[in-house]
């Protein structure tokens, strides 16, 4: 493991930390704006009026509770394991992403910042800003690599409709990251009036926990959800893992339940060399990447690598810090699926399911069609469907020819 | 051998190393110095600059794409230091490539080099305490960036563990060129000044002659970064000494750049 870089006081015991991993490793501009929002965070957790006006968004206009819905072809097909899906592609804008945008967004009119700027990779984290900026009346700039608004274009349609200015990011892999550098850039240049609503448990803290605490409701109705349909929990719940939100947000309420096994799904690509994949636990090492320590592909001198996914909201050269904590402690699994099983995942939900799912959550879907014949009936795996596929037709359709 | 500003007002200079090539570096960084340049700062390129401005991110990308590596940057500070004994040099990098290199060995490396400071770009001094450590005993300057936005707690922290100067970022932003100077720029040096004695270097977008004098009117030294890294891109690797030479001498005369 490379050497790591530790503040002097005992690491564990400082907000931000997952073990040796979190912190906040930024230009010194951002400091400010990021004690404030820590602030602004810590003010507003308990503030009963905060909470409530969140919860009713997420109910009324966002949808939740989401549906734990029991996929009986599938498990039928699959021959082992009972299979739920936790339905996150049932909300309003088709994923997950709508938590933590609905979040920050309250927050930002909190402290009274009137512009918003976000990065996106598959365009759904982008929707859902663009989304609740529209809904608060703020002003809203997405950051997105060339490559990724060619390959979601309904996704950068539907942002610009919604009001929102998408800014193309030429720079490096034209990805994820390089969305996220540029964000990092405007918000550097624009901190005094403008909130980063950044769209995964990742960056510099207060972020990790911050994104982690508004999907933690994916997981706490998980667990009532099969606590009533099955009166017990589940054997195992795997999600899909870019930056890890909606896998931390599945995954956080079950972290004591020590006998429910906990499986993030990386994106394997199109192969195991470096650049040709996105998966972090193997091959990463710990560094320092836009504001956090977590695993990181890069090569021998530190230069971040080249990633690739066939879905956008996986391709990414990090990992959030939290699941680098998780994956030490052994809490936590990680494996990853690469893009052709995927493909035949989506295929697989949709025709004996009838739900298209996004990339993203095929690959969740994909690692449980590789490990359900090894449990027993009884058995129960949960899925978490972060996001639904329609912004994907067209990947879809070219690759099936269809 | 030092972060003396014998000059005045004091000139630090940023150069990417590897841009064009790591030996035009070189030649480019004694230029400066034999042009008045009190200190080099020796970037280490790195593919994901996050608050560098397009001219020093194109300078970076072209750097990391010939593979310009730490042990060649820390060879061109070798180099600089055998040929320039007086010039201060300090290495300017983003966190990483650091960790990835191994801290120690670095610290003992780029103390081995010649350097006499190390500025982290992505660095606060909250996470800094290993790293402050291996400065420490290593015997180098660590040099911290304060902002405009810093609340003055802050500013007596970075005071605190700054050695050789305290940076004075001049405005709210990332690097690059801009137009005038803010009022952002005066009102930080004096916050610094309350808390240190060091001297205080403004840089981000000091990109001419007029910006140097009137950083000379409140602090001790101006650095250019991006007006000397857009000037390299648009020379040939044979030009790019002289023109940097000639370039820096006019910084220090207001009425010559009107000529320039
Ligand atoms: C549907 C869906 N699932 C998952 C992800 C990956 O992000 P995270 O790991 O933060 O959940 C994305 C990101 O764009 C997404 O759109």
């Amino acid at each position: 493991m490379a050497s790591v870089i530790l503040p002097s006081a005992p690491s564990e015991s400082r907000p931000g930390r997952f073990g040796i991993y979190g912190g906040r490793y930024v230009p010194e501009t951002l400091m400010a704006a990021l004690l404030e929002l820590e602030h602004e965070y810590e003010l507003a957790k308990p503030d009963a009026v905060f909470q409530q006006e969140l919860d009713g968004l997420l109910r009324e206009f966002a949808g939740r509770p989401t549906p734990l819905y029991f996929a009986k072809r599938l498990t039928e097909e699959l021959g082992g394991a009972k299979i739920y899906l936790k339905r996150e592609d049932l909300l309003h804008t088709g994923a997950h992403k709508i938590n933590n945008a609905l979040g920050q967004g309250l927050l930002a009119k909190r402290m009274g910042k009137k512009r918003i700027i976000a990065e996106t990779g598959a365009g759904q984290h982008g929707v859902a800003t663009a989304t609740v900026c529209a809904l608060l009346g703020l002003e809203c700039v997405i950051y997105m690599g060339d490559v990724d608004m060619e390959r979601q274009e309904l996704n950068v349609l539907r942002m610009r409709l919604l009001g929102a200015e998408v800014r193309g990011v030429s720079a490096g892999s034209k990805t994820l990251k390089d969305a996220i550098s540029e964000a990092m850039r405007d918000w550097t240049t624009n901190v005094r009036t403008t909130h980063y609503l950044l769209g995964s448990a990742l960056g510099a803290h207060p972020y990790p926990t911050m994104v982690r605490d508004f999907h933690r409701c994916i997981s706490r109705e998980m667990k009532q959800q099969i606590l009533e349909k099955e009166g017990r929990l589940p054997d195992a719940v795997i999600a899909c893992v870019g930056g890890g939100s909606n896998a931390i947000g599945a995954f956080y309420e079950f972290l004591q339940d020590r006998d429910v096994r906990l499986i993030g799904v990386e994106a394997g690509g199109r192969g195991t060399e470096l650049g040709q994949h996105a998966a972090r636990f193997q091959g990463g090492v710990p560094g320092v990447l836009q504001g956090t320590l977590s695993y990181i592909l890069q090569d021998e001198d530190g230069q971040i690598a080249q990633t690739h996914s066939v879905s956008a909201g996986l391709d990414y050269a990090s990992i959030g810090p939290e699941h680098a904590a998780l994956h030490d402690s052994g809490r936590a699994e990680y494996v990853s699926q690469d893009d052709a099983a995927t493909m035949d995942a989506v295929v697989k939900l949709a025709r004996t399911e009838g739900i298209l799912p996004a990339l993203e959550s095929a690959h969740a879907v994909a690692e449980c069609m590789r490990i359900a014949g090894t449990f027993k009936p009884h058995d129960i795996l949960v899925v978490n469907l972060s996001g639904r596929g329609d912004k994907d037709m067209g990947i879809i359709a070219r690759e099936l020819k269809l | 051998m030092s972060l003396d500003f014998r000059h005045k007002p004091g000139l630090v200079v940023y150069l990417t190393t590897g841009d064009p090539d790591v030996e035009s570096t070189r030649e480019i960084a004694i230029a400066a110095i034999d042009a008045g340049a009190d200190v080099i700062e020796l970037g280490v390129p790195f593919s994901d600059p996050l608050a560098d401005g397009p001219v020093i991110q194109r300078a970076s990308e072209r750097a990391v794409a010939r593979h310009t590596r730490m042990p060649d940057v820390l060879r061109v500070a070798k180099e600089i230091r055998a040929a320039r004994v007086q010039a201060g040099l300090v290495i300017f990098t983003y966190l990483n490539p650091i960790l990835r290199y191994g801290l120690s060995k670095f610290v003992d490396d780029a103390k081995a080099a010649g350097a006499d400071g190390v500025l982290v770009t992505d660095l606060i001094v909250e996470e800094g305490g290993e790293y402050l450590a291996e400065m420490e005993r290593a015997g180098l300057a660590p040099v911290f960036l304060a902002a405009p936005t810093s609340p003055d707690e802050r500013l007596e922290a970075i005071a605190t563990h700054s050695k050789g100067f305290v940076y004075a970022i001049s405005r709210v932003g990332i690097t690059g060129k801009q137009q005038s100077l803010t009022a952002d720029a005066e009102s930080l040096v004096g916050r610094i000044r309350r808390w240190s004695k060091l001297p205080v270097a403004v840089g981000f977008g000091i990109s001419n002659a007029e910006h140097v004098a009137r950083v000379g009117e409140f602090a001790d030294a101006a650095v250019v970064g991006s007006a000397i890294v857009e000037l390299i891109e648009r020379s040939t690797p044979e030009a790019a000494p002289a023109a940097v030479a000639r370039f820096i001498k006019c910084l220090r005369q207001p009425q010559a750049a009107l000529t320039l």
